[in-house]
């Protein structure tokens, strides 16, 4: 087999090339979001908003009878609820934050299992929402991607030296008086709606991934922030095209190949730098 | 009526009334009352959790007080982007990814308005600043590979292009070699020029002496607040560190308490 017919091959199907775009334009819009998670060490809170959307995916499927497009819907709602809900438990000083995010978080993910476990066919169904399934992206999943998605960077974009403000010097910010209660808030729901377009690609579990990974790739290698962004876009671009083609001639699950290969990146932009700084 | 002097034709730049702070039911300031004008100079000096922290939060409108009243010009700090608040180095992330000039033009993200990016003139600011604290050749560096007092210099610059009238400076002078703490005393003088009021929050009490118009001695409270020699007296001081002072061979006080007392936050 030569090498066009090695790249072309998989584009012949019609689910590999709306994957393949749905990869990329979920990437993109992790890796930018990514970037606020990596500065301002929200990780687990990214990791803990994954899971907890796992009820309200539940209950969607139980009602709609297992259709997958209105999933999207589901997830999103419960993203921001969430979101909002995790942001106002963090402020409250009885218990450390990471404690009651992890209480909250797990109860949120058994509550999930246990509603999908009511199900017959519940594993399969589970698997795909825990790992995700991108070569099963409607073109109607793929509109929501792409208008979600954009708005998300879009906001960014709009509000780039708000966030950029808040996230370095919180106290700079209220002296000069920008809306900090507001603006934080608008970026936990950025997250929320980051988390619900990507579910089919990477599902839960690996969302945090797909969060973090492309984006601390990117810090690895700049020193400014809308450097990092566009690094971290192009890190997670490639991570979903060479993701799929591997999972294609391997037949590794779509979200784990998409995963690994930016954590291949990763690793290639820590040696990398730990070379270049001796 | 008393005839009414007008010492002050305008209102004092700010003015604290009956400030208390509590944490948990804990005081960290308690009925603290003072006012500054405008250009004036004051050293912040007290022991560790004395509360010089809180205090300028206070002031920059960024921290409630439990009870109480600060006015800039007559109103609460809450409607002023005038106040330029300079942190501990310590509380910054230096691995940021951002430049020099970055961190200079957040100043003016107020000015500039939601939706707005920097127009020419900001960069002038922020051009401006750089060069009046000597920063102009390394505007273009990440803000972990400046020196601690081209750090310190950097925050300076940043109050400046935010058009600071009062800058709050915590601990500029703490951890510096001799040379770059002449360096920013240096950059008080320059501020004074241009009508710029400064408190600056310190450790060393010679500094205060020799480099300030007015002292403020903390411990919750103000224990003493005036010109250096009617501040620094012995009583005074060690009203405010209690037994933590002890003389010198040659005479000088020194405090302390900067070892082994980390119950502050």
């Amino acid at each position: 087999m030569n090498m066009v017919n090695f790249f072309l091959a998989p584009l012949q199907y019609e689910f590999m090339v709306r994957g393949m775009v749905a990869a990329v334009l979920v990437g993109i819009v992790c890796a930018v979001i990514g970037t606020y998670v990596v500065l301002r060490g929200m990780a687990f809170f990214g990791d803990a908003l994954a899971h907890t959307i796992l009820p309200g995916i539940a209950l969607g499927y139980l009602i709609s009878g297992g259709a997958r497009d209105v999933l999207f819907w589901w997830a999103l709602g419960t993203a921001i609820l969430a979101a909002l809900g995790i942001g106002a438990i963090s402020k409250n000083a009885e218990i450390k934050e990471d404690t009651s995010i992890g209480v909250i978080f797990a109860g949120m993910f058994a509550l999930g299992i246990a509603l999908i476990s009511t199900v017959k066919s519940y594993a399969v169904d589970l698997t795909h929402f825990l790992f995700g399934d991108v070569l099963s992206v409607s073109s109607q999943s793929l509109w929501l991607i792409l208008i979600f998605g954009g708005l998300v960077l879009l906001t960014v974009f709009a509000f780039y030296k708000e966030f950029m403000t808040l996230s370095f010097d919180p106290i700079l910010a209220a002296t000069l008086r920008l809306p900090v209660g507001m603006l934080n808030n608008l970026l936990l729901a950025l997250i929320a709606v980051t988390v619900a377009v990507s579910l089919q690609t990477v599902g839960v579990a690996l969302m945090v991934a797909m969060l973090v990974t492309p984006a601390a790739t990117a810090y690895l290698l700049t020193h400014r922030l809308s450097t990092m962004m566009v690094l971290a876009a192009v890190f997670a671009s490639l991570a979903g095209v060479i993701g799929l083609y591997l999972s294609f001639y391997l037949s590794i699950a779509s979200g784990a190949a998409i995963v690994l290969t930016a954590t291949v990146f990763f690793l290639l932009a820590f040696g990398w730098k730990k070379l270049h700084s001796k | 009526m008393y005839p009414h002097s007008h010492h002050e034709a305008d209102q004092p730049i700010l003015d604290v009334v009956h400030i208390t702070v509590r944490y948990n039911g804990r005081a960290a300031l308690e009925n603290v009352t003072f006012h500054l004008h405008e250009g004036e100079r004051v050293a912040v000096v007290g022991p560790n959790g004395a509360g010089k922290s809180t205090l300028f939060k206070v002031v920059a409108g960024v921290l409630s007080p439990t009870s109480g009243e600060v006015k800039i010009f007559g109103s609460r700090p809450r409607g002023h982007v005038c106040i330029g608040y300079i942190p501990q180095r310590t509380q910054v992330d230096w691995n940021f990814p951002v430049t020099v000039a970055d961190v200079v033009m957040m100043g003016r993200s107020a000015k500039l308005g939601p939706l707005n990016f920097p127009h020419k003139q900001d960069w002038e600011h922020v051009h401006h600043a750089l060069a009046t604290v000597d920063l102009s050749d390394l505007a273009s560096r990440q803000i972990g590979q400046l020196s601690g007092g081209q750090q310190q210099r950097m925050f300076i610059a940043r109050a400046l292009a935010q058009e600071a009238e009062l800058m709050l400076m915590d601990e500029p002078l703490t951890g510096l070699d001799t040379p770059s703490q002449e360096g920013i005393l240096e950059l008080l003088d320059r501020l004074q020029k241009e009508r710029v009021t400064v408190m600056v929050a310190t450790h060393d009490l010679d500094q205060a002496a020799t480099h300030f118009d007015r002292i403020m001695l903390l411990n919750h409270r103000i224990v003493a607040f005036g010109e250096p020699d009617m501040v620094m007296q012995t009583d005074n001081l060690l009203k405010a560190y209690g037994g933590r002072l002890r003389s010198t061979a040659d005479g000088n006080i020194v405090t302390v308490d900067d070892c082994c007392d980390d119950e502050h936050g």
